[in-house]
């Protein structure tokens, strides 16, 4: 199994949405890991997503659970459906609802990076 | 063939100064009664986890204290389907012949042992702690993406959801050991302080202390004979960003596994022992499960079917919204509720006929599924 590099994308501070994209089977993958988890191939590309999607569900957080967080609140936490075709978790706009078009800008969270989905204007 | 011979239930809510070693002895000590076995007997023992007493052997830890010594013990972990998947486990290992009397334990003093931050961060650690956890999100959260997505697919709407509080709470104010007593209503469900939209804090199960066992045996230990027909689970994913579409969740598979098994269909079940984490939760499994339609399931709240004396009478302890969650005992009181019914000892809440049983255990956020269906035999 090959060595995994360090991701660089939003998980290490870095204003990018990272995924990976099988050689072997053409599958992709937003969880990083050394394989792919499809076809269990070694041979993968890392890759950067364009920021863009659709929004798939949100939850807006009232009560959060570490007094970190709770300076924060509210928060919206969604589902993208990225135009790449994998589905990540992150923040966006309070006001945003299932099927907007949005794109990724970044925000600090808790004194960390996290990709912060807006509308796209239409 | 396995029989369940015997349970125990501790009430939920606050047991100030019992740790999770204390609330699984009374909880163990409740179910070797009812099933008329002393510690000797006992040749099989599995436990849960308690996220107030962490520790990398509880099976033997408990077994020590407790005073058994086992020839097969362990503890298993799957959330809260732990405790269906405990009895499944000890289905098998009693039909496999591996112990004639298997003793299932689950206990914590989640709401006294820890902060109530605490716990929640305890229980937020099922997120993925590279692409989820940093997001703050937290268990309500997890489920208010899933609501807000079966709401937009098939029309339910957040008084529908209401409406599974309510029945639960109906449910509690019959059982003195659950761990809510004043009445709710709709409105009150709707006014009460948001958690995670869409959920409200009364479409959330609480914190509770408390413990729950089972005796699953190779015979009948009295004249009451509920025998464990079969099981089956399913696992689709660990975090709700890899969980597939609402259509492909593993409810569906676990249940189709396990009628293909036991060739039991849903019209043949006459109780329902269903998870109820969240109001959201119990909608959906009831439609996953075929106890409702989809989308249909609160019309059926509404119209009694799940009452008491209706068609399908459901989680009569009150569930987890209201007999309250202590973690793994907190599915393992449905069990011990339905044991009650099939032997005719529910009292007040006692239902018509409860000779066939399915019940359906979800742990993760709909990750980990566990079916299974129990009969009584004459």
């Amino acid at each position: 199994m090959s060595e995994l590099k360090p991701a660089a994308d939003w998980t290490t501070g870095t204003e990018a949405i990272g995924y990976q994209s099988c050689c072997a089977c053409q599958s992709i993958q937003y969880f990083r890991r050394s394989f792919c988890a499809a076809c269990g191939s070694p041979d993968l590309d890392d890759k950067q997503a364009s920021g863009e999607g659709t929004v798939y569900a949100t939850s807006l957080v009232l009560r959060a659970g570490t007094p970190e967080a709770r300076e924060h609140v509210p928060y919206n936490i969604l589902l993208i459906d990225t135009a790449e075709g994998f589905r990540m978790m992150a923040h966006g706009a309070n006001d945003l609802v299932i099927g907007d078009r949005v794109k990724a800008v970044y925000r600090q969270f808790t004194g960390r990076l996290v990709p912060f989905f807006e509308k796209t204007p239409q | 063939m396995s029989y369940i011979t015997g349970v125990g239930l501790l009430p939920y809510g606050k047991h100030e100064g019992s740790s999770t070693i204390d609330l699984m002895s009374r909880a163990a000590e409740l179910a070797l009664a009812d099933a008329g076995l002393k510690r000797g007997d006992i040749d099989g023992f599995l436990c849960g986890y308690s996220t107030t007493m962490p520790h990398i052997m509880l099976a033997t830890v408990f077994a020590e204290h407790f005073g058994i010594t086992p020839s097969y013990a362990h503890a298993i972990q799957v959330g809260g389907a732990t405790g269906m998947a405990m009895a499944m486990l000890a289905h098998q290992l009693v039909e496999g012949g591996v112990a004639k009397h298997v003793l299932v334990v689950g206990g914590e003093n989640r709401l006294t042992g820890q902060s109530r931050d605490a716990s929640i961060q305890a229980l937020a650690q099922v997120g993925h702690p590279i692409y989820e956890v940093p997001l703050g999100p937290t268990i309500p959260a997890y489920y208010g993406l899933v609501a807000n997505r079966y709401m937009h697919e098939y029309g339910v709407t957040q008084e529908d959801l209401a409406e599974f509080a309510v029945l639960m709470r109906k449910r509690a104010l019959t059982h003195p050991g659950a761990q809510f007593h004043e009445p709710i209503t709709v409105a009150d469900v709707m006014a009460s302080k948001t958690i995670a939209t869409p959920l409200k804090l009364l479409d959330c199960c609480p914190v509770s202390d408390g413990g729950a066992a089972f005796v699953v045996s190779y015979e009948p230990t009295s004249s009451t004979k509920i025998r464990v027909r079969g099981a089956a689970q399913a696992h689709t994913h660990q975090h709700i960003t890899a969980a597939p579409a609402l259509s492909e969740l593993g409810a569906e598979i676990a249940i189709a596994r396990a009628k293909k098994a036991t060739g039991i269909e849903i019209s043949d079940v006459r109780y329902a022992a269903v998870y109820d984490s969240f109001t959201i939760t119990l909608a959906m499994l009831l439609e996953d499960l075929g106890l409702a339609g989809r989308g249909e399931a609160a019309a059926r709240v509404r119209a009694g079917h799940f009452s008491q004396h209706g068609a399908m009478p459901l989680n009569t302890h009150g569930g987890l919204l209201s007999y309250g969650h202590c973690g793994v005992g907190g599915a393992m009181a449905h069990l011990v509720e339905t044991h009650l019914q099939m032997t005719g000892r529910a009292e007040n809440r006692q239902v018509r006929d409860a000779s066939v049983a399915l019940l359906h255990g979800d742990g993760g956020v709909l990750s980990s599924h566990v079916s299974m269906f129990l009969e009584r035999v004459s």
